[in-house]
């Protein structure tokens, strides 16, 4: 509440820093709240990124011993964990934040003091993660950060191979990031059922708000399971109980079953809200309504619903029955459909548009291409005899780092690129931001194209070395050639960010000649958000402002 | 340019949408239905998979008194809210402290059920695995049956300081959702630990 009245009686900005930090470490409002989430997970990229590196450098040809291979099963989980956990959600969920209530206009969250605190419980998950690099040892000397794989199948989460705290803190990190996220979905959907202003019907919200709606459902019903498996596992280790333990009768499937009942559904949680990025850019810098709207919402339900019930086909090679085997790949295809029908809605929207390549566009433009081949590979994962073949092989690795750097990430740099100058006021520098741009798209095409082929070739991941003379070697190469790539296009961002924070040119309101409220209002937004209570007639209520002869409440 | 008046269209000035606390709580409700889901899943696919005894048909005893307490604080809690709606507040505070008595005597039926357990058979959350399941789902409910008595006696002492007034009887109804939740967990609990486990 304290920091509502000070910025509200709009002090110099030259008060003192600790008075401002303590602003920003108390602070309940959206706008905060989101911008907190965002450098939470900028930060921890470069943590994640850094590791990846790191493999990559280990694998650059055969028999290279930069690391240990103790090491390297670390860097694989910390680096599976820190990006989903604390990159990819914070980013969702703090774009939802800063973007939600001003879509809706809204004037916060539905309950500020609720998000807050999932964001704090989120950063205590990712200090307890990190915290296990010093603290991992415990008593036993045995262990540093946890080394288990970031999907953990048991037994190896067992007292027996995993001494020391490593995966304590690993199990730590994710409960207390589970109820962060529970914690926001809940604000999520409550902010979105309750918090629209006048006219703005659930036919008339914009889709990126639509599809957070979907997602904070996701995540109720994805991350409460995996919030149960973390609490088993810790009674198990704690308490010496036998979920998880063979030895007593208790089984490792029902935990690979419980991870991937919430491993699944995750990857439409972080997808489902760069959907929606992709839904409010493409359809302004093509200069034409979103094509298909309802069919986009039906979709995304569509989605929601069978992106709960496809999680198996993460073990098909644990060996189902065949019934349950054939239902798995049935359900895992039948997504490809709604999914398919979003790409050729985005098309259509394009298609005979007036075209503006901004930055902005040129990432989602890239993330249409790249997540179309990241759902064609996935169809052919789906099948399950070749799954069989190319499980736990790099063929899986370059699938699913397709969807999440080529089809996620691409749309969060759009969405950085098209949000800054309302967050910032300030325009991000487009001569930093196409070179980020190609830097980034060259590096993850020779990165994860390449992947493929040794997979297909029978590269296993999670190896941490290689024999020469198996056709891998050149392969690896490029691979971690394009990690320099992806590096030098992360620097143009971070400088980017910076530099236009300071020096940007001053943005104005409304610089994309956009439809949704949020740029109706000054940038930054205001802490009260809207002066007057906006009433909305159509979908897109600041083109209706703009051509009053012409405004689209006419043919809704 | 920070306000959009784009004319009124008709019907929006009676423009109203769910209170924000019971959808919260509805949202609330579902991911903690997703995490008791979980644990009854692993008790069902456990049951008769306990490599050494004690199995449940021969120490569990149905609670069948503790029981008809839980359900019947339900009924107290929505009389409770019935009263407060009507304006009579001392007719609440005699259902709401009932209620809290009977979520006592629930919680102190498991206390005892668990005490002889554990000292007279000897069976604890590492005995075996019908010990892990029991404990971990009839705790996992003990748990949010605390939770909620915590709640229910944070009200009582903003009605004793005289703090509670009708209007917020919404509030309260919301708190209730829980408390409703809380019990039907129960149904499926007995039915799963004492009915089909045994």
């Amino acid at each position: 509440m304290s920091s509502n009245t000070i910025a509200l009686t709009e002090l110099p900005a030259s008060r003192p820093l600790a008075l401002r930090l303590h602003e920003w470490v108390t602070t309940v409002d959206h706008k905060r709240l989101g911008i907190l989430y965002i450098l939470f997970a900028l930060v921890f990229l470069a943590v994640g990124g850094v590791e990846a590196t790191i493999m990559r450098l280990q694998l650059i040809g055969p028999h290279k011993d930069l690391v240990s291979p103790e090491v390297f099963n670390r860097m694989f989980t910390m680096h599976g964990t820190t990006m989903i956990f604390f990159v990819a959600m914070p980013l969702v969920f703090g774009f939802a934040n800063y973007l939600v209530p001003l879509m809706i206009g809204a004037r916060d969250m539905a309950f500020p003091r609720l998000n807050a605190f999932s964001f704090w419980m989120s950063a205590l998950g990712g200090i307890f993660l990190y915290f296990s690099f010093l603290g991992g040892d415990g008593l036993y000397g045995a262990g540093s950060a946890p080394d288990v794989g970031w999907f953990a199948y048991a037994p190896l989460t067992s007292k027996t191979f995993s001494l020391g705290h490593s995966t304590d803190y690993w199990t730590l990190s994710l409960l207390s990031s589970g109820i962060g996220s529970i914690g926001t979905a809940i604000n999520i959907i409550t902010t979105i059922l309750c918090l629209r202003c006048p006219g703005m019907t659930l036919g008339k919200m914009p889709l990126l708000v639509w599809l957070n709606l979907v997602m904070a459902a996701l995540v109720i019903l994805a991350v409460s399971p995996l919030s149960a498996a973390q609490i088993m596992l810790l009674i198990d280790r704690y308490l010496g109980a036998h979920f998880f333990d063979t030895q007593a009768g208790g089984s490792a499937v029902v935990w690979m079953h419980f991870f991937w009942i919430f491993g699944h559904p995750e990857v439409y949680v972080l997808v489902l809200p760069a959907f929606g990025f992709a839904s409010e850019i493409i359809p302004v810098f093509s200069r034409k309504a979103m094509f298909g709207y309802p069919v986009m919402v039906l979709a995304t339900i569509a989605i929601g619903f069978i992106g709960m019930s496809v999680w198996a086909h993460h073990m098909f090679t644990v060996g189902m029955s065949a019934g349950a085997n054939t239902f798995f790949v049935l359900s895992t295809m039948a997504i490809a459909v709604p999914t398919g029908i979003k790409i050729f809605n985005w098309m259509a929207t394009m298609w005979g548009g007036k075209i503006r390549f901004d930055v902005p566009m040129m990432f989602c433009v890239a993330f249409l291409f790249q997540f179309l081949v990241a759902g064609l590979t996935g169809v052919t994962l789906a099948v399950a005899p070749f799954d069989w073949q190319l499980g736990n092989s790099y063929y899986v690795v370059a699938h699913f780092h397709y969807v999440i750097v080529g089809g996620i990430l691409f749309t969060a740099f759009g969405a950085f690129y098209y949000w800054f100058p309302k967050v910032y006021g300030k325009m991000l520098n487009e001569t930093l931001g196409i070179l980020h741009f190609w830097l980034f798209f060259i590096g993850f095409h020779l990165t994860f194209d390449f992947m493929h082929i040794p997979g297909l070739l029978g590269m296993p991941r999670r190896i941490y070395t290689y024999e020469p003379g198996r056709g891998w070697d050149t392969w690896n190469l490029i691979v971690t050639v394009g990690v320099a790539f992806q590096a030098a296009g992360i620097l143009f961002f971070a400088c980017n960010l910076i530099w236009s924070y300071l020096r940007g040119k001053t943005s104005g309101n409304d610089p994309w000649d956009a439809w949704t409220l949020e740029w109706s209002i000054s940038s930054p937004p205001p802490v009260y958000n809207y002066a007057v209570v906006p009433v909305v007639r159509s979908r897109r209520p600041l083109w209706d402002l703009k051509h009053p002869e012409d405004p689209d409440w006419r043919y809704e | 340019m920070s306000a959009v008046p784009i004319g009124l269209p008709e019907g929006s000035l009676n423009w109203r949408l769910p209170s924000k606390g019971r959808v919260g709580m509805w949202c609330l409700i579902a991911a903690e239905a997703a995490i008791f889901t979980i644990f009854v899943v692993a008790y069902i696919f456990y049951i008769g998979k306990s490599i050494t005894g004690p199995q449940p048909k021969d120490v569990l005893h149905p609670p069948i008194f503790y029981t008809v307490c839980l359900l019947a604080s339900s009924l107290t809690i929505h009389i409770a809210l019935r009263r407060i709606t009507l304006g009579k507040m001392w007719a609440f505070a005699r259902w709401w402290l009932l209620t809290i008595l009977l979520g006592g005597i629930f919680l102190f039926g498991t206390a005892r059920e668990w005490n002889q357990l554990i000292f007279r058979q000897g069976l604890t959350i590492s005995t075996n695995l019908f010990g892990t399941t029991y404990y971990s789902l009839v705790g996992l409910h003990a748990f949010h049956v605390t939770m909620g008595l915590l709640a229910l006696l944070t009200v009582s002492i903003f009605y004793f300081t005289t703090r509670l007034r009708r209007e917020h009887a919404e509030r309260l109804e919301v708190l209730s959702m829980y408390w409703h939740f809380v019990d039907v967990v129960w149904v499926v609990v007995f039915t799963v630990v004492y009915v089909i486990g045994v």
